[in-house]
């Protein structure tokens, strides 16, 4: 779709649909083996609308006894012979492919709904997070019956292979910053690998989690496989990541709340955890870049989503004889953006998601400020209702201020002046993360030097924030464990299970669960016999044939 | 306890449902168990799948599409000749198609290359959109699934219940399969010696010339198009003379798909001594893939040697061996080795041809399958209750019953059928032949119809040797309960598929192919990707290495 066509379509469903209808959409409780249930506790919270402050509505507030009853319905779901586990793995992937149509059909409704609770540009949610989830739920879709084993030739009589099983019960817990396409992110693969999943969304954001649900129920999963649960960290969250029977949890936020999950494995059932978390990406513009390009690029790398992303470039490294300049015209484009209703079309920065994160930049732009960083533009707020905070850029940063070495999170641009190749990679290194990192030059080969040079999990060359379903996303070091997207994302959420020869009956039953299991077209019809033909239409015809065979052996 | 319908309903943008409902492979579907979950799945309903019904054909279907499909357009022949097309069942015109011949080859051709070129909106397209493309045409063949199954019974004889359920599930299952390796399919970085960085692309060939039979018109259809396109590359396909309605239509579904630039694909109805053989032998086409006789294979390959050695795929015959031990569920192999025969009116490629029996258990076996195949009902494959149609064609009617005429001459013993089924047409009555030598011509040729013959074994290892005691390699199956019996055999055995205690037990996920001279190459699974692409290694100097 061309931009064009995207804001007529935009406008065409604005025209419809006034803001009140959004929520008669909508269901406001836990959603638990495909039902909709109130909190153990009856208790529930506000979600609120950053661009006012306001409360958009109550939401069903889930904690420890609601994680209780999930896991329950997951594990249930997730039992040896229930209907997921005897599901052909291409029928799982026919159902997330069904989940994308859904969500492509209802893609206005999302993208409003998705604005409406995290403040982001309508433009963006419509024209970047939906089409993004709708193509990693597809990705994953096509990679459900593509995950093979191996046969391995093993020294001696034996016969060995390999089955990539799921490893059960996925605890999920999500941020609020791209509250669908976390979803999707964590969803596809887990529910590709089969999977059932317990995921608790953000508190912030918890209304385009509550409406994939009911698309989830909509298009047909099986009761429990996927379960949603709105609530607070240190309740639901802390429940998920302790509890003894969830098989692997899964967290993207901050670095800090990661150490608490890995800790909670710990000192529970070692369950797999996988983390994505916090960065201080650095970019790093050489000077025979092209300008122009490489500016507008560090200002997206940075601005994009109120600057609320964990791969922000928020160390923009430049080359000494281009410095001033870059800064210049860095300052220039940050002056020119567009801060306001996120739900008009010409908007570029909306607020940021809550008081909390509000309060945290505007301290950090403070201690800038304080450390004798230059405040080029912006430093303050934008509005005197809702979270707007002004897009802000501060030049001579120094590698030791905190505003170059925590994680800010918001609409704050440091640019840092350096000389060699050398030292800038060094100095890029110098950080407890490793998420993403960027180099913009015409030369292929500092281009190569600083890209394997970088400890970084993504390093993108004269680009930034270039992301594929099909390309793997995570960090280095204190940014992150594993691997999202990609085949790499697979991994995640797989048990290997290696199979030798054993006593000869388990092989042999275990061989023909294999031949018998692998969907088999032909099969389904031929071996009528052999099933027990089941309530459809099919089946009936199954049934038929059999009966023939029956009687021609009566 | 709809909450989910105020969604479903009520979707804000009230667009019409993809018509996304298929059959729920296994059934599973109802088995999450309490009857009202039922309604949840509203998708469903949209074929009507959820009624009590079985499927019946669409009366009296129109045969719109008659013409040679060129660059998303219908094309005259450059000829202007036609060919007739039949009904098997009545040996009724069924209609005339245009005939593609080799002027229309290099017409389709040029509208390939162009698709191909470099910076054509083919080549551009993100890969994952080319997955969407098929996707979607599979939605589309989802929905023209009682109009495709009517077409494939009235054209190739097919019985319609098992077009519906096997060749379309088939089709549907394969599009949809493909279109998720679209953006799937990786090089590699490679960490070679020295200062150097190497990366590998999986590029499309270019032109891909594919030739299919007549036996699953719309099954191999997609089985080419589908891998051929989900890497890349452009088609221009040749159906067979016999049967070329179903890739007809599929054209037209391609075309209205909408996104598959012009020249992606090119169907052209034709007979293989012209059409065909302009394919292979023509100069421009990159890479020429064909499912047929091993005679005819050994022409193509041939052709490509003779012109610009195009990389080739081969699909060919089989006498496939079916070992059946005693130790085995003899009911089930029973009904097994006569399914892995008569599917189809015998006329696949993978039929089990040569079932060896244990001594112990020959005789029961040979009567179960004589009383299994005397009660097969011959008939009209329109009409409900029927499980064997007629074959393709007089000529391979006649060397059917020419075969089964060798054996009785050679002393094979004829147990059942032999004959012509009925007064008129194409039918032949269900036949199974004991006592079978190895040496006779109905164990050594691929009959291609409902012809079963049955051979004793004492040993396995005998039976291993004669098994293998052919020129083909494509199927085997062999059915024992024992462990060591299963594993040994089908190590032993060379054959691309081995089916233990199962037949014709195919899927899409799985490969498919030949060994000796039942083919070259596989089809399916991720193994078909090789088939349509070249592996490019990009190697580049740098200046420092870092690990």
């Amino acid at each position: 779709m061309t931009r064009a066509e995207m804001v007529l379509s935009a406008l065409f469903y604005q025209s419809r649909c006034t803001r009140n209808d959004v929520l008669t959409f909508l269901m406001f409780q836990l959603f638990i083996n495909n039902e909709w249930q109130d909190a153990v506790s009856g208790k529930t919270f506000p979600t609120i609308n950053p661009a006012s402050g306001e409360v958009i509505c109550q939401v069903a507030e889930a904690d420890e006894a609601d994680v209780e009853k999930a896991v329950k319905a997951a594990s249930n779901a997730f039992r040896l012979g229930s209907p997921w586990r005897r599901m052909d793995a291409s029928h799982r992937g026919l159902l997330l492919n069904r989940l994308a149509d859904a969500i492509e059909r209802d893609a206005a409704y999302l993208a409003e709904l998705e604005t409406l609770d995290n403040g982001k540009p309508y433009a963006v949610a419509y024209a970047v997070d939906l089409p993004t989830v709708v193509k990693c739920l597809r990705y994953y879709a096509g990679w459900a019956d593509k995950w093979e084993g191996k046969t391995i030739p093993i020294d001696g009589d034996y016969f060995c292979y390999t089955r990539h099983e799921p490893v059960g019960v996925c605890g999920q817990i999500i941020p609020w910053n791209f509250p669908l396409l976390m979803q999707a992110w964590k969803l596809g693969p887990a529910l590709a690998t089969g999977n059932t999943v317990v995921m608790k969304v953000a508190e912030q954001t918890p209304l385009t989690a509550l409406y994939v649900a009911s698309l989830i129920k909509e298009v047909g999963f099986p009761e429990g496989v996927v379960n949603i649960l709105p609530g607070m960290g240190p309740t639901a969250g802390a429940a998920i990541a302790r509890h003894m029977d969830v098989d692997k949890v899964a967290f993207t936020g901050s670095t800090e709340v990661g150490h608490l999950i890995q800790q909670a494995s710990g000192s529970s059932n070692l369950k797999k955890v996988t983390l994505e978390l916090g960065g201080k990406s650095p970019n790093i513009i050489l000077s025979d870049a092209d300008m122009e390009y490489a500016v507008e690029q560090s200002h997206f790398a940075l601005f994009f989503n109120q600057g609320q992303c964990c791969c922000a470039g928020s160390r923009t490294y430049v080359q000494a004889d281009v410095y001033d300049e870059f800064v210049e015209r860095s300052v220039e484009r940050a002056k020119k953006r567009v801060v306001g209703d996120p739900f008009d079309l010409k908007t570029e920065q909306g607020p940021q998601i809550d008081q909390e994160q509000f309060n945290k930049i505007l301290g950090y732009i403070s201690s800038g400020k304080r450390e004798g960083a230059k405040l080029m533009c912006g430093g303050g707020i934008a509005a005197d209702r809702g979270y707007f905070i002004q897009p802000t850029v501060f030049g001579d940063v120094q590698d030791n201020m905190t505003i170059a070495r925590e994680e800010i999170f918001g609409p704050v641009m440091q640019i840092l002046k350096f000389k060699t190749l050398e030292e800038v990679v060094t100095r890029a290194n110098d950080t407890k993360y490793g998420l993403a990192a960027a180099v913009f030059t015409k030369d292929i080969d500092k281009a190569n030097y600083v890209s394997s040079g970088l400890r970084a999990g993504t390093v993108w060359i004269n680009c930034y924030d270039v992301f594929g379903a099909q390309a793997p996303f995570g960090g280095y070091k204190a940014s992150g464990v594993g691997r999202e997207l990609g085949q790499y994302g697979l991994d995640n959420y797989t048990e290997v299970k290696t199979v030798n020869t054993v006593p000869i009956k388990n092989l042999f039953s275990a061989l023909v669960v294999c031949l018998l299991h692998t969907s088999l077209p032909l099969c389904t019809v031929l071996s009528a016999a052999v099933f027990p033909p089941k309530n459809d239409k099919k089946a009936k015809f199954l049934l038929f044939s059999t009966k023939k065979f029956n009687l021609q052996n009566a | 306890m709809h909450q989910s319908g105020g969604t479903a309903s009520a979707s804000p943008t009230e667009r019409k449902h993809y018509s996304l409902s298929s059959q729920p492979a296994n059934g599973y579907e109802h088995q999450s168990g309490n009857g009202f979950n039922h309604q949840d799945h509203n998708s469903q309903n949209a074929d009507g799948l959820e009624t009590n019904a079985l499927p019946t054909p669409i009366a009296n279907p129109q045969i719109v599409y008659t013409k040679v499909f060129i660059g998303n357009e219908w094309h005259e022949s450059c000829s202007g000749r036609k060919i007739p097309v039949y009904n098997p069942t009545t040996e009724k015109l069924l209609c005339e198609v245009e005939e593609a011949d080799s002027d229309d080859v290099d017409k389709a051709v040029r509208s390939a290359r162009a698709a191909f070129q470099m910076g054509s909106p083919w080549r551009s397209m993100d890969a994952s959109d080319r997955g969407h493309l098929l996707n979607r045409l599979a939605d589309l063949v989802e929905r023209d699934r009682l109009l495709l199954a009517t077409l494939e019974a009235l054209n190739c004889g097919k019985v319609f219940l098992m077009a519906y359920f096997v060749d379309l599930m088939a089709t549907i299952k394969t599009l949809r399969y493909y279109s998720g390796w679209a953006d799937k399919i990786h090089g590699k970085t490679i960490p070679v010696d020295g200062e150097y960085f190497t990366y590998t692309r999986h590029e499309p060939i270019g032109v891909c010339g594919q030739i299919i039979p007549w036996n699953f018109p719309l099954m191999m259809f997609v089985w080419k198009i589908a891998p051929a396109l989900c890497c890349g590359n452009t088609v221009v396909i040749k159906p067979a003379e016999q049967t070329p309605l179903s890739a007809l239509h599929m054209a037209a579904l391609i075309k209205e798909v909408a996104g598959f630039p012009p020249g992606v694909v090119n169907v052209l109805p034709g007979y293989g001594q012209t059409a065909g053989c302009a394919i292979s032998h023509h100069m421009d086409i990159d890479k020429v893939a064909f499912t047929g006789s091993t005679a005819v294979g050994k022409l193509i390959q041939k052709a490509a040697g003779e012109s610009n050695l195009k990389r080739v795929t081969l699909e060919l015959g089989g006498k496939n061996p079916n070992i059946v031990f005693a130790d085995c569920d003899l009911e089930y192999a029973v009904e097994q080795a006569h399914s892995g025969l008569f599917f189809n009116q015998g006329q696949c490629c993978l039929a089990g041809s040569r079932v060896f029996v244990e001594e112990p258990i020959y005789e029961e076996f040979v009567r179960r399958s004589v009383e299994k195949a005397r009660s097969k009902v011959l008939g009209n494959p329109l009409l409900p209750g029927v499980d064997q149609g007629p074959q393709i064609d007089q000529k391979q009617f006649d060397k059917i019953m020419e075969l089964i005429e060798s054996g009785k001459r050679e002393g094979a013993t004829l147990e059942c059928g032999g004959s012509p089924g009925g007064q008129q047409g194409l039918f032949i009555q269900p036949t199974v032949f004991s006592n079978v030598r190895d040496h006779m011509r109905i164990a050594k040729e691929e009959i291609f119809g409902p012809v079963q013959q049955i051979m004793c074994f004492r040993s396995i290892n005998e039976v291993i040797q004669r098994a293998n005691a052919t020129q083909y390699g494509l199927a085997a199956g062999v059915f024992t309960n024992d462990i060591n019996k299963a594993l040994t055999v089908s190590s032993a055995l060379q054959a691309g598929m081995v089916w233990v205690n199962c037949y014709n037990a195919m899927s899409i996920q799985c490969p498919f192919g030949g060994f000796k001279m039942s083919g070259n190459g596989r089809e399916l699974g991720e193994y078909a990707l090789q088939e349509y692409t070249e592996i490019k290694a990009v190697t580049i100097r740098i200046s420092q290495k870092s690990s």
